[in-house]
């Protein structure tokens, strides 16, 4: 296949523009919001909880109807389904709050009404009654009284308790991160619009219509069918709104329901925020073997996530972060924990990189204190311990690493960092500075590819050519800014040899492709890429056969190429051919579905091949850092970014870049502030800081890494892009512990963090 | 008077019906009734710029943020927003040739920027720091600014606009074109909300839905409006947008230094609007204009049917939002004292990020340093104690010692005699007290080693944006 593919003046691999970015610069791009509203229409709000924690004693209703405009209150009693919103369908993780409350701002019931701003302040009439509970906010606290959601997930290899013990030397270690809110620009939203018998459609901004399908039925009490959902585009998703879009279209269906109307919900970026989970924060642990040479040979370590009140998709997330708590290095003998904290706060849920991020920092800080120890730099310290090579080349759950991948990423962002010459500069600067202090930060990746749970790596398409030759594309993935539905259209254009203008691009439904995956865990166009070629390559060999019935020749002989139809001099029009088809009463239309292959996973062992492959990548950035202020700035960034043969470097750019600065804001400025009483009080973009364009490292140089094809049969032999670049920022941490020369620097390193950390160390 | 705002909207008038209410949002209004949708609705509380919409007055293009700006503001202006672009302006095919676009939510307020930008120029980071993007990571975007021809301003003086008086059932909203009208209606009304740019204020509605029964605005009162430069100093109508106070400080003998501060006083749509008045009005502890105008030594004119008076800022700021302005006074006007030449002026704003964000810590200094001894410091600190003011004891503590590090040292501990902080996510008591000290410290190396880079942001990096894809 590849070799064709050179041949031809290929779509695939072309640096193709968003299928929808001029209509982003004029405001054509209509998101849930700027649909014209159905006759009839009415908001909802939903009633939040003053306190994080408490015993419901009375949730009366009746003040918010006595607001103008308020037509109906709704509360947990008026479910005629049920009250669980969880995506696993086994845990309970209520609607709206029953009998306790458990985190603030949990949605307590649902005001609708002719207005949106009647809607809010009904919503904010109603007085609760709540008896409150001392509420548990840190992890450590919920880790003393054995506050956990799931049992402890356990990884391990070898014997790391005996290793330990015979290891030469030995430390020990504790750290933090933080959490991160999502802050998609476009808030949650849903509109729910009754139709007959019982049906419903909704409109989401979600990442998973199949999961908003299966929760407002079960909230409705209803089959599957009855619900139709729709999502033409999110204005940003990152894991927000996996499974937290569920809920918001389930209370909105609820509303439709109750009142035989249209309801929309949009929710106030502060109810948002106060209601919708979060990344995890994670609570480190470890004990680390290791000897002279600085050679990991022994690590013990506790992966503590603060999962919030409820389950929602910590167990992915857990499952994540111990999966890549070596990231790409080898430790013989080892055992990982995972654990997920109960505290009364905001369930916590995916967010790109789905606890892979949080996994990945284990080993930095592992290293960074190994060589401290052993008097050599970490990047040697790194060198020393990469898998593969003289290394062990495995996971610990037993799959191969590419080793030579993990090198060869690592040398290229050494050199195209110049580190050895910035070095030197560095130095020369900070000795001559006051307390300015400039330093280098390096990190490499590889990170797994496909989703944790085994049963969601699937997907479907349906793709209809016309007679005009117009093609029709859909699948079930969904369009959230990353560029999905450019990548899936090119996949189908270099399939049918037309150009991309052909492919006519149609929102996700569940009524076109059933049954879905959320479009997640970097596998949007990895497996809805496939599920598109297999119903186009399907269409494309029914007509085939008919083009070669026509000229009298064998079928596998017919070209599909530049818009034509060939085989050796002759050539039709691809519009004509289909019409041909059509008249020769030959289908045009065909669903298409693709499983990833060779997955395996046996949980209770924690052993298997989880990953389809592995994605590899490398980042050097330099920093300055005011000793006086704990002020700092990323001067510079290298990144090299494995995309296997790239379906189109343009969009993977924008994963690359965009995934860094969102890492690097994870990293450095965005800090979720709870108060004593475990309010969060950093609930809009004033007080929740991501980064602005200032924060963009000024020389930021981005390359994809060249000539690397997956090995294993991806789609057009490329790699996932969406959530790997995001680890890449770790090197900014790396880097502000090499300005400042601190041994521990707990995330997010905001300024207060690194100026206090400085004065501590004195 | 007129009694029914209209505006022109891309060009074309827009009376808006009577019993509208005056204070709904423009955003609210496009959104709604005015059937566009292009802009977008990101936080509705001034700080992502998804709302971003362009003011044309005189020929000058103003972004503001739609969700902050009331219809009562907009009376006889001119308003443009993305739908009014065509569709092939520079900014828009830049922003999509640039790959500038991925969920797209934020890119009609980055076109508006940019649509701005292009006739303003300056600092590409200026122009965007209004605007947050969460998908691109911004380096497409800069390159589609970088590229952005530039455009000059067009020729044009709005004529004044007529007093305005918007009634509806429960709202009423004033907008009195002079000073005497504007003191009667103050005087007749202390309960009305008095409104300026309305960026303190305009979140009441747009985030928090409130319905004013009454708004007296000040916008269109020239006495306000005003600007004076005097060999002693500047004379600011409380009016007077920062966008424009920015502009006098780039070009004012020893107000450079107010330049780059105020640059990070929220973003050019917040400055587009928001004015010194209305940051005295608010006196919030975290007031960014209070910290310099302490340390100047400036002083406000009120206005009231009983006279005028003048007070030092000062004596103004009485405590956490609390000010000596009387019910029936409004601020006429700032006086700014102007730093000689040979005293060392700085102004300092430490905030977890750079740009549009709230101050955790400011300081404005003054310091004079004859052969080595400092003979004089003003130091004002925001964001260390109730109000901003200043800090006595470390004054005192420098006073007469030698420019030396361990003197601004020594001074900095004095700072706890000073302020006891308070703690909260914009920074904890003792971080508070840490940094500013550090900002003293910093402040002796400013007045010792002019040369140095004194701060992370005047450390040079190339800007070398980069891109090799892979050949595969
Ligand atoms: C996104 C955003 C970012 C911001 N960033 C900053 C920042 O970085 N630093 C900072 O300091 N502030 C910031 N602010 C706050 C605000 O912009 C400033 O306080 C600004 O100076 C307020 O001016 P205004 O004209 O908009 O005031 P308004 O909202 O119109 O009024 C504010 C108060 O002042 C009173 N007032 C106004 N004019 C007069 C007058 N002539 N006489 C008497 N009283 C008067 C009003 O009655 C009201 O109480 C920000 C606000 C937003 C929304
Ligand atoms: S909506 Fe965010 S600035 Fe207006
Ligand atoms: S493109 Fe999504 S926020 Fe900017």
């Amino acid at each position: 296949m590849d070799g064709d593919l050179k041949a031809r003046n290929r779509t695939v691999g072309a640096a193709l523009r968003h299928d929808s970015a001029r209509k982003h610069t004029t405001g054509e791009a209509a998101y849930a919001d700027d649909l014209p509203e159905p006759p009839g229409l009415l908001h909802a709000a939903l009633v939040p909880s003053p306190v994080a924690h408490g015993r419901i004693l009375d949730l009366d209703l009746s003040p918010a109807l006595a607001v103008p405009g308020v037509v109906m209150a709704l509360g947990p009693a008026d479910i005629p389904g049920k009250n669980d919103i969880s995506s696993s369908g086994r845990s309970v993780e209520p609607l709206f709050a029953e009998g306790l409350v458990e985190h603030w701002g949990q949605t307590l019931a649902l005001v609708l009404a002719e207005t949106r701003d009647a809607a809010l302040l009904g919503a904010r009439a109603v007085r609760p009654r709540i008896e409150a509970l001392v509420p548990v906010l840190r992890i450590e606290e919920a880790l003393e009284r054995q506050q956990l959601l799931l049992p402890p997930m356990v990884m391990a290899r070898g014997d790391a308790q005996a290793a330990l013990a015979a290891a030469p030397r030995r430390l020990s270690g504790e750290f933090r991160c933080g959490g991160q809110e999502h802050f998609y620009l476009e808030g949650q939203i849903a509109i729910a619009i009754p139709g007959e018998d019982g049906e419903q459609t909704v409109i989401s901004s979600t990442q998973h219509p199949t999961e908003v399908q299966h929760i407002v039925s079960r909230v409705l009490g209803c089959d599957y069918n009855r619900i139709t959902v729709e999502c033409r585009r999110m204005g940003g998703g990152f894991g927000g709104k996996e499974s937290n879009a569920s809920w918001i279209a389930a209370a909105a269906a609820l509303g439709a329901r109750a009142t035989g109307r249209p309801v929309k919900l949009r929710l106030p970026r502060k109810a948002d925020i106060a209601a919708t989970g979060k990344r995890h924060p994670f609570l480190y642990r470890f004990d680390v073997g290791f000897d002279d040479t600085g050679r990991v040979l022994a690590l013990d370590a506790t992966l503590a996530a603060d999962g919030g009140h409820t389950l929602d998709l910590s167990g992915g997330v857990i499952m994540r972060a111990v999966t890549h708590a070596l990231n790409c290095y080898d430790v013989p003998d080892v055992r990982i924990t995972g654990l997920v904290a109960k505290t009364n706060t905001v369930s916590n849920t995916a967010f790109r990189g789905f606890g892979g991020p949080q996994g990945a920092l284990l080993m930095e800080e592992v290293l960074h204190r190994v060589a401290a120890a052993t008097a050599q730099h970490v990047d040697a310290a790194r060198e020393r311990n990469f898998a593969g090579g003289p290394n062990g080349g495995e996971t610990p759950y037993g799959q191969p690493l590419e080793g030579d991948l993990i090198r060869r990423v690592w040398a290229e962002a050494k050199a195209d960092a110049r580190i050895e010459q910035r070095r030197a500069e560095i130095a020369a600067f900070n000795a001559a500075h006051p307390y300015l202090r400039r330093g280098l930060g390096g990190f490499a990746l590889a990170f797994g590819i496909s989703f944790g749970l085994l049963h969601l790596n699937q997907a479907g398409a349906l793709v209809h050519v016309y007679t005009d030759g117009s093609i029709r594309l859909n699948h079930g993935g969904t369009e959230m800014g990353q560029g999905l539905f450019i990548k899936v259209a090119q996949v189908v254009a270099e399939v049918f040899g037309v150009p991309i203008e052909r492919v006519g691009i149609t929102r996700t439904s569940t009524a076109e492709v059933p049954n879905t995956a959320p479009t997640a865990a970097s596998t949007g166009s990895d497996l809805n890429g496939w599920a598109a070629h297999a119903a186009a390559s399907a269409i494309r060999g029914r007509m085939a056969e008919v083009a070669a019935e026509q000229w009298n020749v064998p079928a596998d002989e017919i070209r599909f190429e530049d818009g034509l139809v060939r085989h050796g001099n002759r050539a039709m029009e691809f519009g004509d051919l289909a019409e041909l088809c059509w008249k020769k009463r030959v289908s045009l239309s065909a669903t298409g579905f693709y499983r990833t292959p060779d997955l395996s996973w046996d949980p209770v062992a924690m052993k298997g091949r989880p990953f389809f492959y592995f994605s590899y990548g490398a980042a050097f950035a330099e920093v300055v850092v005011d000793t006086l202020t704990g002020e700092h700035r990323v001067l510079a960034a290298d990144l090299v970014q494995d995309c296997g043969r790239s379906l189109n470097p343009a969009i993977d750019r924008g994963q690359i870049e965009g995934g860094f600065v969102q890492g690097l804001g994870w990293l450095t400025c965005e800090e979720l502030w709870w108060d004593k009483e475990g309010r969060l009080r950093t609930l809009g973009p004033s007080t929740y800081k991501i980064p602005g364009s200032r924060d963009v490292p000024p020389a930021l140089r981005v390359r994809l890494l060249d000539s690397a094809p997956a090995r294993v049969e991806t789609i057009f032999r490329s790699k996932a892009v969406g959530e790997p670049p995001l680890l890449l920022a770790t090197a900014v941490w790396n880097a502000l512990r090499d300005a400042t020369g601190l041994a521990a620097l707990d995330l997010p390193a905001t300024p207060e963090r690194v100026l206090m950390a400085l004065r501590a160390k004195g | 008077m007129d009694t029914i705002v209209s505006f022109f909207l891309n060009d074309k008038p827009v009376r808006i019906p009577p019993g509208t209410s005056p204070t709904m949002t423009l955003l609210d209004w496009l959104r709604g009734p005015g059937r566009l949708t292009g802009t977008k609705e990101g936080c509705a509380e001034g700080d992502c710029g998804a709302c971003t919409v362009v003011l044309e007055r005189h020929g000058r293009r103003m972004p503001v943020n739609a969700c902050l700006l009331l219809l009562g503001q907009l009376h006889r202006r001119r308003v443009r927003t993305v739908e009014g672009l065509g569709g092939a302006h520079p900014a828009q095919t830049l922003m999509a040739e640039s790959d500038g676009t991925q969920c797209g939510f934020c890119t009609p307020g980055i076109v508006m920027s940019l649509y701005a930008h292009a006739q303003e120029g300056g600092d590409p980071h200026e122009a965007l720091a209004g605007n947050l993007c969460r998908c691109t990571g911004y380096r497409p975007i800069l390159d589609a600014i970088a590229r952005l021809p530039p455009e000059p301003p067009s020729c044009g003086q709005d004529e004044a606009p007529p007093a305005a008086r918007f009634e509806t059932a429960d709202q009423v909203f004033h907008l009195p074109n002079r000073l005497a009208d504007l003191l009667d209606l103050r005087a007749a009304d202390p309960a009305a909300w008095l409104l300026a740019g309305g960026t303190d204020l305009g979140l009441r509605v747009s985030e928090h839905r409130e319905r004013p029964p009454s708004v007296i605005c000040v916008q269109n009162v020239p006495d306000l409006s005003a600007i004076e430069s005097r060999p002693e100093g500047l004379v600011v109508g409380a009016a007077v947008p920062y966008r424009d106070l920015l502009a006098l400080c780039e070009a004012e003998a020893g107000f450079e230094p107010l330049r780059p501060y105020l640059g990070r006083l929220g973003s050019r749509q917040i400055r587009s609007l928001g004015t010194v008045g209305g940051n005295l009005g608010t006196a919030s502890p975290i007031g960014d204009m209070l910290p310099p105008l302490v340390a100047l030594g400036a002083r406000v004119r009120l206005a009231s049917r009983r006279g005028e008076r003048v007070l030092p800022v000062e004596e103004f700021l009485l405590d956490y939002r609390r000010t000596a302005l009387a019910e029936d006074e409004v601020i006429l006007s700032v006086f700014l004292p102007r730093p000689p030449a040979g005293r060392l002026f700085v102004v300092e704003k430490l905030s977890r990020r750079h740009d549009q964000d709230i101050s955790a810590v400011a300081m404005a200094a003054t310091l004079d340093v004859a052969d080595g001894v400092v003979r004089g410091a003003r130091l004002a600190f925001g964001g260390m104690a109730a109000t901003a003011r200043r800090a006595e004891a470390t004054e005192a503590a420098l006073l007469g010692r030698p420019l030396a590090e361990e003197s601004f040292a020594a001074a900095a501990e004095a700072l706890r005699l000073d302020f006891s902080p308070l703690s909260d996510w914009r920074g904890s008591a003792e971080y508070r007290l840490a940094a500013a000290g550090g900002l003293l410290r910093r402040l002796f190396w400013r007045a010792a080693a002019k040369d140095l880079p004194h701060d992370v942001m005047s450390v040079p990096a190339p800007h070398a944006p980069a891109f090799a894809a892979g050949t595969a």
